[in-house]
């Protein structure tokens, strides 16, 4: 038994200030490789990718998927992309905010789509996904 | 016969369990959601937190599966089980090791679980979809890990210091 709960220990401070560090790192590593204004969003579902759309363009993409039912709504409006409908059961994808820079993602977990913002001619952040 | 002391330890496990299954209820209830997805308010690791405070880490891993198979049955479906079961083992595996150093107090335990509950989750979602792009909530994941494991804790001691 320890003698008395402290409520809050150096070596707890020091932790929570490693998270953060690593936290604000991922987000500068996010937001200066990846962070330019993108060209175009692709839509990968399982691992493949579907298609690829301008963003400066206006459109709306029905994403189906073969014999199984589901669909997710794509809206490109403003060089900014976002889900507006889906029948997925939690609609998490709808709520997620718009997306228009470079390694932004919309993802849509029960359909395993992942839509990804990524730059202009080069392709190099698709190479994961193949 | 049990022993009077088991007795009284199986009651307190079974009100840990049940306390832990309101407050999965309670936080499926509120809508917890600032477009990130994955981020949650662990307020059921409250539970395994005292249990693992009050009895020890044997019997707190066994109120967090229960918690995590009953509760994705009774407010969830399958694919919620395997997200809060990788998120609740990884958050428990650390957990445990943070407390076994003896170095953190149960604030820091507490903050632990919340960061490691939502990497597990992360990692979850990762090889679901297999794009790297997904680790953009990373921050913000993080982050919350921190604010909601802390708030966790603080109400933890209060609760521990008032029952023991």
């Amino acid at each position: 038994m320890q003698k008395k709960d402290k409520r809050f220990r150096r070596s707890d401070l020091l932790f929570a200030g490693a998270i953060f560090v690593i936290a604000i790192m991922v987000y500068l590593l996010f937001h200066f490789v990846y962070g330019k204004e993108g060209a175009y969003v692709q839509v990968a579902v399982d691992g493949k990718v579907q298609g690829q759309y301008s963003l400066s363009e206006d459109r709306n993409v029905q994403i189906d998927y073969g014999q199984a039912e589901g669909f997710n709504v794509l809206v490109i409006e403003d060089g900014k992309a976002m889900v507006t409908e889906a029948d997925c059961p939690d609609k998490l994808c709808v709520k997620q905010k718009s997306i228009s820079r470079s390694g932004e993602t919309i993802v849509c977990l029960p359909h395993k789509l992942v839509i990804t913002v990524i730059g202009g001619e080069e392709s190099e952040y698709d190479g994961f996904t193949g | 016969m049990m022993a009077l002391q088991d007795r009284k330890k199986t009651a307190y496990m079974g009100l840990l369990l049940a306390f832990a299954l309101i407050l999965s209820y309670v936080e499926s209830l509120i809508p917890f959601f600032f477009g990130v997805p994955g981020m949650k308010l662990g307020l059921a690791n409250l539970a395994v937190l005292l249990t693992m405070y009050l009895f020890g880490a044997k019997e707190a891993f066994t109120i967090n599966f229960c918690r995590i198979v009953i509760s994705s049955f009774l407010f969830g479906n399958m694919s919620m089980l395997l997200y809060s079961l990788a998120g609740g083992v990884f958050s428990f595996a650390v957990m445990f090791l943070m407390k076994k150093t003896n170095r953190f107090s149960i604030t820091g335990v507490s903050m632990g679980g919340g960061v490691f509950h939502n990497i597990g989750q992360l990692l979850v979602a990762f090889c679901v979809v297999r794009t790297e792009g997904i680790f953009y909530y990373m921050p913000v994941l993080l982050i919350a890990g921190i604010v909601t494991g802390f708030l966790n804790g603080v109400i933890a001691i209060a609760v521990r210091r008032n029952i023991t």
